[in-house]
């Protein structure tokens, strides 16, 4: 590292710009991570929160299982709790209605539960009497940042709120919980039958054998958000965004260190010709481009951990190790890729081109 | 020590070879100054290039000391010329982003084993050798604050650091004026001898002729005379083709 340090104090200026582009591109790649991260958030927390080994949903006689079509009969319920290795069945009814109070109407996530399940985000919030709800902290802060005590009204019927707990979200919206009588009244009265929508299993039975006499589908809890129509269609357009901002991270800061090394293949062949070893070049370049892209991208993190907590009120940006660490470490990777390519022209550099070259 | 033994190199040329040394026997003693020149395309950067280990001869033998370079692994000529050669380039080719001082202590950081030991050694003698080719006040000076004379100097100082065995000079005072060349030639000579080393200089301008020790004379390839002191060896077939040239 001795030359790759000095080059980077004497050519500031290049090595700023480079800096400040993996900062942009990290900075693009962060935000888009944390804004997917939040739309998903919004999307699916409520199931992920739910206890259990596998989400179960009904199987349908045609296409995919879905959480919008689904509707698991008690009889299926029960062939659940009756199988051998299973644990503990937690049934959960979903369905998305409007709930308001004080004249402030606003979309929710109705989700049916008994109380008393394994504790969790969801599952605490769920009530002991059928006249009360417990209302998810988004839930409260869309009704007008109502607390435990106020009446909701929800399709025509008035609940008391029992308590207010943690974010929980589903498709968007934020979730409210109903006894699971309650619960089946409100679909009942929404045209539905009333049965629950899935089952969050857990233990270890025959999971496919069991599904299959249930006419059920069990899953684990994420691959099961592939039956949330609006999950798909969003991760999908987003994530195939962030896939190609990495693709071009990689392009770009690959084409930085291509040309600058280009650049340098006098001086390799210098030094190769003073007795330089071309791994000890090797390791200057690389970690030429490691400095650089640690610093391009820890201050393109800080700006978007910066931006997301300004954001995070208004927003639906999710700030975690998942969109943060990750997408850096993914740049860093890719990026010292990318700066690899540019190794062959120091493993290629002749050194006898030192002799009699006009530098 | 280096000793050149019946070295021959050629290169294709269209679907033939041109040789271009023709079975040279070289060599060059510890404390001498031993001048190569002859007329362009002569071979005598080839030449230069062989003993560098930069080329490996298509025969003959290259002892550097006591080894024979001419069968090393590539990996192998590497460390023997950052252990035992010294190189100073036609253009100074100091590493732009180095002060003068750095340019030296980069000898210390080319890889290899005993980083160690080399960085103390030649950490040590930075400052003597600069003070030796007269910059002792522009240590800290980049290239580009350094006139041609003072970089050739600064590469004469960073091609001795590692107190080589043998120092290849390939055409110093090309870039310089008269009055810098003479200096500088003045420079090599001097450290040649105080630092006993097998100094071999390539050069076509004999204006600095009184400085050398030995100079042979290649034409096409081949030595065609040797001159040791005052007394010149020509070998009469090869003095009719000089003539010629």
């Amino acid at each position: 590292m001795f030359v790759a340090w000095r080059d980077l104090r004497f050519a500031r200026g290049r090595f700023v710009l480079i800096g400040a582009v993996v900062a942009l591109i990290t900075l693009l790649v962060g935000f888009l991570a944390g804004l997917t991260g939040g739309l998903a958030s919004q999307n699916v927390s409520g199931i992920l929160e739910l206890p259990g080994d596998r989400v179960v949903l009904q199987h349908p006689s045609s296409g995919q299982a879905s959480f919008s079509e689904s509707s698991i009969s008690s009889d299926s319920v029960q062939k659940w709790r009756d199988a051998s290795g299973v644990t503990h069945v937690l049934p959960v009814g979903i369905v998305q209605g409007k709930a308001g109070v004080h004249g402030t109407t606003t979309a929710v996530a109705l989700f049916g539960m008994p109380h008393g399940a394994a504790t969790s985000t969801v599952t605490d919030l769920a009530p002991r009497a059928d006249d009360e709800i417990g209302l998810s902290a988004g839930a409260a802060k869309a009704l007008g940042d109502a607390t435990a005590g106020d009446t909701v009204s929800i399709l025509g019927s008035k609940y008391r709120v029992s308590s207010v707990g943690g974010d929980a979200w589903y498709s968007h919206t934020p979730v409210i919980a109903l006894t699971p009588d309650a619960w089946a009244r409100a679909d009942k009265s929404m045209g539905g039958d009333g049965s629950v929508t899935m089952l969050a299993v857990s233990g270890t039975p025959d999971w496919g054998a069991v599904a299959t006499a249930s006419g059920t589908v069990a899953q684990v809890p994420l691959l099961s958000l592939s039956a949330l129509d609006a999950f798909k269609s969003e991760i999908g357009s987003l994530g195939l965004m962030i896939v190609m901002l990495f693709g071009i991270s990689a392009l770009v800061v690959g084409a930085f260190f291509t040309v600058w090394t280009m650049q340098r293949s006098g001086d390799v062949a210098v030094l190769k010709a003073l007795g330089a070893t071309t791994r000890s070049l090797r390791r200057d370049a690389l970690g030429q481009a490691l400095v650089v892209l640690i610093i391009g991208i820890g201050l393109g993190m800080l700006v978007v951990v910066a931006l997301g907590t300004l954001a995070g009120g208004a927003l639906p940006f999710l700030l975690s190790p998942l969109t943060t660490v990750a997408p850096a470490a993914a740049m860093a990777v890719l990026g010292l890729l990318g700066a690899a390519v540019a190794l062959r022209t120091v493993t290629k550099s002749d050194p006898l081109t030192a002799l009699g070259s006009n530098r | 020590m280096i000793t050149l033994d019946d070295v021959t190199l050629t290169f294709p040329d269209g679907s033939s070879r041109v040789t271009a040394v023709d079975r040279v026997s070289l060599t060059g003693k510890a404390g001498v100054l031993t001048g190569i020149t002859g007329p362009s395309g002569s071979g005598k950067s080839s030449l230069l290039a062989i003993a560098a280990t930069l080329i490996r001869p298509d025969s003959g033998r290259v002892i550097v000391g006591d080894v024979d370079a001419s069968t090393l692994s590539k990996d192998d000529a590497t460390t023997l010329r950052r252990e035992q050669i010294g190189i100073v380039f036609q253009q100074s080719n100091l590493l732009p982003s180095l002060t003068a001082r750095e340019q030296l202590a980069v000898m210390a950081e080319l890889g290899g084993r005993n980083a160690r030991r080399r960085r103390r050694q030649v950490r040590s003698r930075t400052d003597e050798l600069l003070d030796a080719v007269g910059l002792a006040d522009h240590a800290d000076k980049r290239p580009a604050q350094l006139s041609g004379g003072q970089r050739q100097r600064v590469a004469i100082a960073r091609a001795l650091v590692h107190e080589p065995e043998v120092l290849l000079v390939d055409e110093p005072t090309s870039a310089l004026d008269q009055e810098r060349g003479a200096a500088i030639m003045e420079l090599i000579a001097h450290l040649t001898h105080e630092r006993e080393t097998a100094t071999l200089l390539v050069t076509h301008d004999l204006v600095h002729e009184h400085l050398l020790d030995t100079l042979v004379t290649v034409v096409d390839g081949r030595i065609v005379s040797r001159t040791v002191g005052s007394d010149a060896i020509m070998d009469d077939d090869l003095a009719h083709r000089l003539t010629e040239v």
